[in-house]
């Protein structure tokens, strides 16, 4: 049973560091995105706009204030939850991020549980045939899984399938509406191509974390004790090297959440990385910082999240410093 | 091998299930286009993508273009012009209703025109509306707009998108919930993939033929190819990659329509920036330029060359391109003259657009072949906007003048290529205040030689308009006159 005490003082810890990240990081994306070069009305408006047409809308966007003011508008409609009003669209921001999590986290969740079916009997199968011809033909396919871009990939996939077989469209989204079997189709083949790369990272982890465990004396031991190295593997070893694959798995989740932004173009899926291309060359500012905000604030509350499921089970985190 | 089996049932019970979902009636229609309306008021902003979808589907102006640049009526049935050409009466077209059933009447139209160019207006187009002094209600059937000075483009200005009529009490939502008179009217909008527009059953006028129109922006080029293929989409207009137009045109299932554009497509120069601001100069970049090469090396062969800022399909249009015709050691010698006999470098500032990235690339080979070297810069739009449109630094860079019939920006002297030439400011005064066809036409051959004579800018080519499109789907717009996906006259072949 850990200690209640100390408990509560590492969580408070923990969540003061959490909150100087999450001002730190808002104040680092205003900062960086007011600097790019570009004028959001200028952008809407085009080659023939006038100066007092300009004027007009920049006005009514809000962009006329000192950065100060308007980084204090931003960032205190963030802390009550208001992300602002698109400049392109017109509508509230968190409406439009709503929406795209819809896309971008089941997607997410799909490629995430795509590549663990994969990997996991991928790695425990090679790792238990150390050194065979499966055990190489595991490592050849996932060495090239991570060297193949997923982008090409999912071109390769769409030709196959879409266009030659017939099976899936080549890309949109038709909403949840249709159905849950329609969206879910829809969804399958940016999450095979997703889930690609990151099947292959994983199966290469759990293959050497599994190694590794195989090498320790309580497996020894559970050999002596008259296991069969299948029982072994399979009651002692597997668990116990699951925790550097957990590990990779948290990240590689934010990372889907994040990183689809090709993925999401190729198959043109209004999802979050599509918004926030879009929303980056027509310069609304305001989508962009809310919807990197969003995933840094996903991030860090993960890793607190991580952090102090570790301590939970690991009482010398705790004690540290 | 068990898995084998559960995996190909799976995949079969998907596809089954795909045939029975995306099977369409034969009045429905999905239209693919690039780009996505950032909103949906075509009266606010400058982006094509709102007019490509609303154009003449869900809103209409007193007059319209037709898919030959032709002006048509309207909401507008017919129109008088007083003597002295300041004021235009016009007679509006009778039982016509808005989408949210009120009726559309000459108080809407003088709403619509008085808000476009108030002080306040957002309209990206309010040039088009500053010479009205008035707009008055006559009787609700008739609205009369009256002029400071003459103006022969009235008619040509109204027909833009972004002077289309509007319902005082739709404005609030506008931006999202698009109230017009026309043969469609909008029904969602899902953000980031699609529009559904369908038919209004209330139209005043010639009834549309289609039901349901869905319209799904698709920007990647790869990606375009690959939904007309599957046939995801029924037809692609403004399609982006020419270089797959061939393997469209080779199978029986598709149709390739080339259109023209409003496109000029140019060199634009900083007339105001030694060594660019010498005509003789500016005569030397124009002979080192092969058109022809950059047409099939940028565009796979599509696009029309021009010699001077115009469309080739209007019929006041005059081949200048021998003008300019390709000739390198002309150029070399001019340059010589000019007191740059081993040439000289410049930038060359690229947007993001196909034409502009591949065609920047074989300008600035040619241009190294009689000696002047670029350094090249690829921009985003925005950062185009800003450092060469409103900030004017820049040597060269290419773009396409898409608006129509805009000559006149020649006569800007603030305007980004900085051509000052007060003959040509006072040949476009006159052209304005010109209402006699004839004389008109004359006015513009005039404007179009000056501008080739002077060198102004690069005269590059005409971009064209590719659809590729179900063989089986007739009376798609082939031209774009306007940025328009005009579906009022689409129907399926049986």
């Amino acid at each position: 049973m850990p200690n209640r005490k100390s408990m509560l003082h590492y969580f408070l810890k923990r969540l003061l560091s959490l909150s100087l990240s999450l001002v730190a990081a808002s104040i680092v994306i205003f900062l960086a995105l007011e600097v790019v070069p570009g004028d959001p009305a200028a952008y809407m408006l085009g080659l023939n706009a006038q100066e007092d047409t300009l004027q007009a809308l920049r006005e009514e966007l809000g962009l006329t204030g000192s950065i100060f003011q308007r980084y204090l508008s931003w960032a205190g409609g963030l802390l009550v939850g208001d992300f602002g009003v698109s400049y392109t669209y017109r509508t509230p921001v968190s409406e439009m991020i709503g929406d795209r999590l819809w896309v971008s986290l089941p997607l997410a969740l799909y490629a995430l549980t795509l590549s663990t079916l994969i990997a996991f009997p991928a790695g425990i199968w090679a790792a238990s045939r150390r050194g065979s011809a499966a055990d190489a033909s595991v490592m050849g396919v996932t060495q090239l899984g991570v060297a193949i871009p997923n982008f090409w990939f999912a071109m390769l996939m769409v030709l196959v399938f879409a266009i030659n077989l017939r099976w899936f469209s080549a890309g949109g989204f038709p909403g949840w509406d249709a159905g849950f079997f329609a969206g879910m189709k829809a969804l399958t083949l940016p999450a095979i191509a997703l889930a690609l790369p990151q099947a292959s990272i994983l199966t290469r982890v759990m293959r050497s974390s599994l190694l590794d465990t195989l090498g320790e004396d309580f497996i020894r031991t559970a050999r002596a004790k008259g296991l069969t190295k299948g029982q072994a593997l399979w009651r002692h070893a597997v668990r116990n090297a699951l925790i550097p694959v957990l590990t990779i798995l948290g990240l590689q989740f934010s990372f889907l959440l994040a990183g689809a932004i090709i993925i999401e173009n190729v198959f043109f899926l209004p999802g979050l990385g599509r918004l926030v291309f879009q929303s980056i060359s027509a310069r609304d500012l305001i989508v962009v910082e809310s919807v990197v905000m969003l995933l840094v604030f996903a991030v860090i509350v993960v890793n607190f999240a991580v952090d102090m499921a570790y301590a939970w089970v690991d009482p010398r985190l705790r004690r540290r410093r | 091998m068990r898995l084998g089996k559960v995996g190909t049932g799976l995949i079969s019970a998907l596809a089954l299930s795909a045939s029975m979902g995306l099977a369409h009636a034969k009045s429905d229609i999905t239209v693919a286009m690039q780009l996505e309306p950032p909103h949906l008021d075509p009266t606010s902003a400058a982006a094509g993508a709102i007019d490509s979808v609303l154009y003449s589907n869900v809103f209409e102006g007193l007059t319209r273009f037709g898919s030959d640049g032709s002006i048509l009526p309207g909401l507008a049935e017919s129109w008088e012009i007083s003597e002295d050409g300041k004021t235009y009466t016009f007679k509006l077209q009778s039982g016509v209703k808005f989408h949210d059933g009120t009726e559309m009447t000459a108080e809407d139209v003088k709403f619509s025109l008085d808000r476009a160019r108030s002080d306040d207006s957002q309209n990206a187009q309010k040039a088009l509306f500053t010479g009205i002094e008035t707009v008055e209600v006559v009787n609700p059937q008739t609205v009369a707009v009256t002029l400071s000075a003459p103006n022969g483009s009235l008619l040509f200005n109204l027909a833009w998108g972004d002077a289309v009529i509007v319902a005082p009490e739709s404005i609030e939502n506008i931006k999202t919930n698009p109230i017009g008179t026309g043969a469609f009217r909008f029904s969602n909008w899902v953000q980031g993939d699609r529009i559904d527009l369908e038919k209004n059953a209330d139209y005043w006028g010639t009834p549309a033929k289609l039901g349901n129109v869905t319209f799904k922006f698709i920007s990647d080029p790869t990606a375009a190819f690959a939904a007309v293929m599957a046939e995801d989409v029924n037809a692609f207009v403004g399609f982006p990659a020419p270089e797959n137009l061939p393997q469209f045109e080779a199978d029986p299932r598709f149709q390739v329509l080339v259109g023209s554009t409003e496109g000029e497509t140019i060199l634009s120069t900083n007339n105001k920036l030694p060594p660019l601001d010498n005509v003789k100069v500016r005569e030397a970049i124009a002979h080192a330029i092969d058109r022809q090469a950059i047409i099939d090396g940028a565009m796979f062969g599509y696009g029309t060359p021009i010699g001077t800022h115009f469309a080739p399909h209007n019929p006041d249009y005059v081949d200048l391109t021998a003008n300019s015709a390709y000739d390198p050691e002309l150029s070399k010698k001019l340059l010589a003259e000019a007191g740059y006999p081993d040439g000289f470098t410049t930038t060359l500032k690229l947007p993001p657009p196909s034409y502009a990235r591949r065609g920047g690339e074989i300008i600035a080979a040619q241009l190294r072949a009689v000696g002047i070297e670029t350094e090249i810069s690829n921009l985003e739009w925005a950062q185009w906007l800003e450092q060469v449109f409103r900030g004017k630094d820049y040597g060269l860079t290419i773009v396409s003048h898409v608006e129509p019939m805009d000559i006149g920006i020649y006569a800007r002297p603030d305007y980004y290529f900085q051509y000052d030439n007060p003959e040509f400011q006072k040949l476009f005064e006159n052209l304005t205040a010109e209402n006699d066809p004839e004389k008109r036409s004359e006015l513009l051959k005039q404007a179009q030689e000056m501008l080739a004579k002077d060198y102004v800018n690069g005269y590059l080519f005409q971009l064209a308009f590719p659809t590729v499109a179900n063989a089986k789907i007739q009376g798609l717009w082939v031209n774009q006159p306007t940025p328009a996906a005009d579906m009022t006259a689409v129907y399926w072949e049986e």
